[in-house]
């Protein structure tokens, strides 16, 4: 039997609330985290609506000396690894630390420490010969994101493979396949495994007000981000992380432990099309849903839920509907596929890692999150997108998808403990 | 690991250099070979107010004439055009063609330790100096760390599954890892490697505050592992891009042996300072020769990280002694002619240990006269030494306790 990798924890810090039950709750109601940003003054913005956390690092449990040190991404990460550990009921302090990976993704790392620190070090841009004498001792840290895996790390006390891996907007699916990869060959039995960004500052928001990804609908924040809908006009850039434990199959099952989900394939492709267009036949994506379906052996019709990139732009939207047709044929159009970012916007790297674990908690408890803001859809995005309210299904296997500036196409497959679908076996290694 | 026996192990059929030693592997090579220092007073931006003004940068290079397409000069950083040349030269190496391949068989996966952080530097000064609107649009894919992979995978036509590791120093051969486990999972090519550029004031003051830098001013006695002299490396910039093919894609086309095989890769991370543990490098090193299946004694060569930090030289020295035996196996860091490269250092340092296995020599440690007293190493200095050499092992540690290891054969 080869080795395959269950998800046994879940710990989220999320738009909408700090932990997975406030997260599941906010999913559940189909409210939305999205306001007016407060973390900076948002004025002379085009795009003014974020996702914040309403995170306060000492009441999360961190100590003074690990705030002054961490970036607010490290932070998040932390804090959520530590709610997967607890939720996962494993004894870190008895494993072999050198069979315990870390697995963080992060598209934009320590990009608000950096900021920062720049402003002051520049004295707000006006020397490009920076100050180098004023620097904070863990500057570094924020300019490497290799940080964000090394807190997770001293803070279980991994000794095995530690990876920061960074594909832009898939980062969160790709640093938990790539876990998933670490406990397959057999270089590690535990992995924390998940993602973080805290990317609202002003210079990612300039960023992407430059190309008009973000939305401008800032009249009206709590309903700015509208996936699947005909009027939505850009996503809601946001900030979280999620942190799941992964651990070996046969291991989690022996020590009877709870078991949300076992990962039954992943895939990524890439469209080498441009850095941040897409094509609108979906091709890539398709093809890489495809592959997971293989690696799982698993057919388009065991699929029982498709949680979607959904992010809210006219071309993001229309790329995947027709990715999911091109991959699940017409059995497409006959199941529930919903995008939460719609209530906890768009997190970059982290936002991956927080779909999964709404994954893992909707195959837990048989219940659909909604697509909140959908009111009339895209005449081109014509599937059941769930529209505003949660729904009860039931489902074996769900799909997860992420698309990414780079041209970045991951897709995920989670399967139910004990279902066919997970009994289904794998192919290849 | 239920990886790649090494029978059927990848191939690194193409080598691209990008580096302060010369922009080309050859040029790279002969300098290495030579022991001619590339260190020299930083040129990018006057470094007269800074404590560290010594680093290795690439000569020659114009991004003009490096890039293509041409627009792709002002859309990416430094760090994504040295990229670009290594990688054109990396392909042109291994005569392959990418467009007459299978498009979802050939991948990009790279390492970077910092992004674009010159680039970023700029888009800042516009956003603080002016308002939001001064802020290009190609800050939202020049900076961010997988803007390499992503403009790679564009240029080549690669839609396999890329990645990017930014495991810091590591993480060259973190990537490489990536790409063997590609390869075992049906990739056929994969374009991996690295490189890194933060050599801006930003950067540079960044990386100061590790106090990991040395202030040494003479450019031939700055960055000196295992020397009993040892006070700190010298930032470089560029790195090198390889290209890995499984064994049955470089059968086929007719491409054995290329410059030789990933045979085995292992990581670990090392506790945290004052927890009693030892640190994972001797664990590391020797994990990566049992997945490539081979002895201590198989072992030919090793190029060391080389932190040039007397703590950090020690626990790489003792833990080289513990595997080997002391001083049973040349040691060699040629790295002391560039300066650490970061995400582009350990690709750089696999692309010279394949050099060395291709002309059975191993090129000398340049500037480190003899290993500080206590340190049971055999390193490579002064001259190169002439070995038949089968297998070489490369180690690599980044900041906060990232270890790797990679074993490669002719």
């Amino acid at each position: 039997m080869s080795r395959r990798a269950v998800i046994t924890g879940v710990g989220a810090v999320v738009p909408g609330g700090v932990g997975r039950e406030a997260f599941w709750e906010l999913l559940a109601e189909g409210r939305t985290a999205t306001r007016r940003i407060t973390l900076f003054d948002p004025a002379l913005f085009r795009s003014q609506v974020a996702a914040e956390v309403d995170f306060d690092p000492i009441a999360a449990g961190l100590e003074p000396r690990q705030v002054r040190r961490m970036d607010r991404a490290a932070q998040f990460a932390v804090v959520s690894a530590r709610e997967a550990v607890l939720d996962s009921g494993l004894e870190f302090a008895d494993l072999e630390p050198e069979r315990v990976a870390v697995s963080i993704g992060s598209a934009v790392g320590c990009t608000m420490g950096l900021e920062e620190e720049y402003v002051i070090l520049s004295d707000r841009g006006r020397k490009w010969l920076v100050d180098h004498e004023y620097g904070v001792p863990h500057l570094y840290g924020y300019m490497v994101p290799s940080t964000l895996a090394a807190e997770v790390a001293w803070e279980v006390g991994a000794e095995g493979p530690v990876a920061l891996v960074s594909t832009g907007c898939t980062s969160g699916l790709d640093s938990i396949a790539h876990a998933v990869q670490l406990i397959e060959e057999g270089s590690a039995d535990v992995a924390l495994a998940g993602a973080t960004d805290a990317p609202l500052s002003p210079i990612t928001s300039a960023c992407f007000d430059a190309i008009k990804a973000t939305t401008p609908h800032n009249s009206d924040p709590e309903h700015a981000s509208r996936p699947f809908d005909r009027d939505r006009d850009g996503f809601v850039l946001a900030e979280g992380s999620a942190v799941l434990v992964l651990e070996e199959r046969e291991a989690a099952e022996r020590r009877g432990a709870r078991i949300y989900a076992e990962v039954a394939g992943y895939a990524g492709r890439s469209n080498a099309y441009h850095m941040t267009g897409l094509k609108p036949d979906g091709r890539e994506m398709a093809e890489a849903i495809g592959v997971s379906l293989d690696q799982a052996r698993l057919n388009p019709t065991d699929v029982g839920y498709v949680n979607a990139h959904g992010s809210g732009t006219k071309q993001n939207d229309r790329h995947e509907t027709a990715a999911f047709k091109r991959s699940l044929g017409a059995h497409a159009y006959d199941i529930p596929v919903s995008s939460i970012k719609s209530m906890v916007g768009h997190s970059l790297g982290a936002i991956g890692s927080i779909e999964v674990a709404a994954c893992a908690l909707a195959l837990d408890r048989q219940v659909v999150p909604p697509t909140a803001n959908l009111h009339n859809a895209d005449p081109q995005c014509d599937l059941d997108y769930v529209p505003r309210t949660a729904r009860e299904h039931a489902m074996d296997v769900v799909l997860s998808v992420g698309s990414g500036f780079g041209g970045f196409q991951t897709a995920m497959l989670l399967a139910r403990p004990g279902s066919a679908a997970a009994a289904a076996g794998r192919s290849g290694t | 690991m239920t990886v790649s026996t090494p029978a059927g192990a990848p191939v690194i059929t193409g080598i691209g250099v990008a580096a302060p030693t010369g922009l080309g592997t050859e040029a790279h090579w002969s300098a290495t070979l030579a022991g001619k220092p590339a260190i020299g007073r930083l040129t990018r931006f006057d470094p007269s107010g800074y404590p560290v003004q010594l680093a290795g940068e690439v000569p020659g290079f114009d991004a003009a004439t490096a890039v293509r397409p041409n627009r792709l000069v002002s859309q990416t950083d430094h760090w994504t055009h040295l990229a670009f040349a290594a990688a054109e030269e990396a392909l042109a190496d291994a005569g392959v063609d990418p467009a007459g391949l299978p498009e979802y068989e050939m991948a990009v996966v790279t390492s970077s330790s910092s992004g674009g952080t010159e680039f970023g530097q700029k888009e800042m000064t516009a956003l603080y100096q002016h308002d939001p609107s001064w802020v290009g649009a190609y800050q939202s894919i020049a900076w961010f760390y997988a803007a390499t992979t992503g403009q790679l995978s564009i240029r080549h036509g690669m839609r396999g599954p890329c990645g990017v590791l930014a495991c810091e120093q590591a993480g060259g051969l973190d990537a490489i890892a990536q790409a063997r486990r590609l390869t075992d999972r049906g990739a056929r090519l994969v374009l991996t490697g690295g490189t890194d550029a933060s050599l801006c004031p930003y950067g540079l003051t960044a990386q100061l505050s590790t106090g990991k830098l040395s202030t040494a001013t003479d450019p031939e006695r700055a960055y000196l592992p295992f020397d009993a002299e040892a006070r700190g490396h010298v930032p470089g910039e560029g790195g090198a891009i390889l290209v890995l093919e499984s064994a049955g894609a470089a059968e086929a086309r007719g491409a054995l042996p290329g410059y030789g095989r990933v045979l085995g890769h292992a990581a670990g991370f090392d506790p945290p300072a004052g927890s009693g543990r030892p640190r994972v490098l001797r664990r590391v090193a020797e994990q990566a020769l049992r997945s490539a299946r081979l002895a201590p004694g198989d072992i030919d060569v090793v190029f060391a990280d080389a932190a040039g930090l007397p703590a950090d030289d020690r626990d790489e020295a003792e833990a080289i002694t513990a595997v080997f035996g002391p001083s049973a196996v040349p040691v060699t860091a040629p790295k002391t002619l560039t300066g650490r490269l970061y995400g582009g250092g350990a690709p750089l340092d696999v692309a010279t240990a394949l050099l060395a296995l291709r002309d059975g020599v191993v090129p000398p440690t340049v500037g480190t006269r003899r290993p500080a007293p206590g340190l049971q190493i055999d390193l490579v200095t002064g001259a190169p030494r002439e070995l038949p050499l089968r297998h070489a092992l490369v180690l690599a540690r980044g900041h906060g306790g990232f270890t790797s290891a990679l074993v490669l054969g002719r």
